[in-house]
């Protein structure tokens, strides 16, 4: 065992530091998992079924899925291809767009979404060029996916950056003494090898998604059937039905906690037959 | 014909190098690391872009900073093989090989064939469907030869290609390596540090030394006349400088060194000189030898090296002062039991003493 290995030297002091780490740690993942088993202690499973096929899930259910996956594609082709412009050149007002993805990450979402609003409402900077298209996005579910696209970009942009400036230069150069063009080496090379982290981006984008209320309460409104997503359901719920409120937390909990297990889960380490690769080194 | 001249500031590193490449020929590149041989092979690559200079090849201009005219890699007809190999991990053999093809557009009938051969003049037509992790060392090498070859390049830029190889594939991959360089009408710069590599590959070496190029010719002319201490001893050649001793008796001159004379059968001119005694020169004996060598040393075997790697000669270089590069057969090896630790004396002609002439520069 590693860990009694490296104690071992001190083991004249049943070591202070390892009963400290232990009770922050258990304190800190029961104070995580409490909330969720309370939730799911609160309904039966048949119960939970009867509930989850009221109209009203259903509706914020296929909003929240609609909106959250096409919010997803759209930060994902947007996001990557800003991924690989940080990840791989220097360019003025470098460090300005590096903030602007991040801030979402830090900002409230209703600022985000009143900010939202002041840039697409009617009377809004570009809302009265899009309303000559006919276009209107406040309350509306574009709305919704807008919201959510705002505040998910962070999630797939830095996971995707993170994934491309770890590429091999070598492999990159290599691509160009070829004669492969830029764009030629981003579809061939870079995103085939970044892989691993474009998907963590996916997956993190994606549950951001899933999960937006602020900004969307603040932006798209809350009308049952076309921007009353599933967070939203729930909020509403919490005042006069609060068994569907749960029925659709334990939903919101499992959509999630799939997400990000499926994405450690997922064999992307050895994605390119890496690990067999290190083993045939040795 | 290749011809380069560029300066390049890296840092608190000056780069200032001029290199010739005839048609259908093999320049070796040799120097020590942070010589200055990746920065140049950059520069040719296109990876890197020097701030003075030009670079022509068979007439076109890849290079010109007076023109601002600059050819970035892929768009120049290269292939390069690094150390590092740089395969796509996540491509197999065959695609590894067809990259180059189809970032240049080559139709898929065309792409195939040539992809093929490739693999075929390698011998690895059969790994053709493997990824790069299910390769061996030795394969890896093949492949990536064959990835740079298949697109006919004009220059052929070859960085340490055989230094991640152990010994035995080392050995076979140089054969066939030397033979395809004979083939193929492309020129080629080789970088390298082993100076096995140098001998076999270049009929033409060019030196790099702190971001300089010290010295350029036929390996027989370095050989000859190595002007620095480096190129004698990357070639084992013992090279001393030295200012010729005042009290010379008749009939031979002198050149005082910090631990010693050697002796010479030449005149020298007064002053400062530079002189090569070659290895081969050099007989060891266990005894202190009576004939009529001028020059004797004593001193102890500190490595055996064998030279080439795997050939009939033994280098031994010995703590005399001052200190000597010998070369003798396995043999005369066996014969006299020499080992390191073991006192030998190393003796040698003084007509075994070349003054060489000092560069005109």
């Amino acid at each position: 065992m590693p860990v009694s290995a490296l104690a071992s030297p001190r083991r004249a002091r049943p070591s202070l530091a390892r009963i400290a780490m232990l009770v922050a740690g258990s304190l800190l993942v029961g104070f995580l998992a409490l909330p969720l088993v309370a939730l799911l202690l609160r309904v039966s499973p048949a119960d939970l079924l009867a509930r989850l096929a009221s109209p009203v899930v259903l509706d914020a259910l296929r909003l929240s899925l609609v909106t959250s996956v096409a919010a997803t594609a759209i930060v994902f082709v947007l996001g990557v291809p800003v991924a690989w412009l940080l990840a791989s050149r220097d360019f003025p007002g470098k460090r300005v767009v590096e903030v602007l993805v991040d801030l979402p990450m830090v900002l409230p979402p209703t600022v985000a979404g009143f900010a939202l609003l002041m840039a697409f409402g009617r009377a809004g900077l570009a809302g009265r060029a899009l309303a000559a298209f006919g276009i209107s996005l406040p309350f509306t579910t574009l709305g919704v996916v807008v919201a959510q696209v705002f505040m998910s970009v962070p999630f797939m942009v830095g996971p995707a950056r993170a994934s491309f400036s770890g590429l091999d230069r070598r492999l990159l150069d290599a691509a160009a003494t070829l004669g492969a063009r830029e764009t030629f080496t981003f579809f061939r090379v870079a995103l085939p090898l970044a892989l691993p982290g474009i998907l963590a981006g996916v997956a993190m984008s994606g549950a951001r998604a899933l999960g937006e209320f602020g900004a969307t309460i603040t932006f798209a409104g809350n009308l049952p059937g076309s921007t009353q997503t599933m967070p939203l359901a729930v909020y509403v719920a919490l005042q006069s039905d609060l068994d569907s409120a749960v029925a659709l937390s334990v939903l919101l909990i499992v959509m999630a906690f799939g997400l990000l297990l499926g994405l450690r889960a997922a064999p992307v380490g050895s994605f390119w037959g890496h690990t067999r690769a290190r083993a045939a080194d040795r | 014909m290749l011809e380069l001249r560029i300066a390049s500031r890296l840092g608190g590193f000056q780069l200032e190098a001029e290199l010739q490449v005839a048609d259908r020929s093999v320049m070796v590149l040799v120097g020590e690391s942070g010589s200055g041989k990746t920065t140049l092979l950059r520069c040719l690559a296109g990876l890197h872009r020097p701030e003075q200079g030009r670079i022509d090849v068979d007439g076109e201009t890849w290079f010109d900073a007076s023109r601002s005219l600059w050819r970035p890699a892929h768009e120049r007809p290269l292939g390069v093989v690094n150390q590092e190999l740089a395969l796509f991990p996540h491509l197999t053999a065959a695609e590894n090989v067809a990259f180059g093809l189809r970032a240049r557009r080559v139709g898929a009938s065309e792409r195939r064939q040539r992809t093929a051969a490739a693999l075929e003049r390698l011998g690895i037509a059969a790994l053709a469907g493997r990824r790069p992790d299910q390769l061996s060392g030795g394969q890896r090498q093949r492949v990536a030869i064959a990835r740079a070859i298949v697109l006919e390049p004009r220059l052929l830029l070859l960085d340490e290609p055989l230094s991640a190889l152990d010994a035995s594939s080392r050995r076979t991959i140089r054969a066939e390596l030397k033979r395809l360089l004979a083939e193929l009408p492309c020129m080629t710069v080789y970088v390298t540090h082993s100076p096995a590599e140098a001998l076999s590959f270049g009929e033409r070496i060019t030196v790099l030394e702190a971001g300089r190029v010290s010295q350029t010719g036929s390996r027989e002319s370095l050989m000859r006349s190595p002007r620095s201490r480096y190129v004698a001893e990357f070639l084992g050649v013992n090279l001393f400088r030295g200012s010729l001793a005042a009290a010379a008796p008749p009939g031979a001159a002198h050149i005082a060194l910090p631990h010693g004379d050697l002796v010479l059968s030449e005149r020298a001119t007064d002053g400062d000189q530079v002189v090569v005694v070659r290895p081969r020169e050099i007989t060891l004996a266990l005894e202190r030898p009576t004939g009529t060598a001028r020059n004797v040393f004593e001193g102890a075997i500190e490595e055996l090296v064998p030279e080439p790697p795997d050939g009939e000669l033994v280098r031994v270089s010995l703590s005399t002062r001052p200190p000597l590069m010998a070369e003798v057969t396995r043999q005369a090896v066996e014969a006299h039991a020499l080992a390191p630790g073991r006192r030998v004396f190393a003796s040698f002609k003084a007509a075994g003493v070349l003054v060489v002439p000092e560069p005109d520069a």
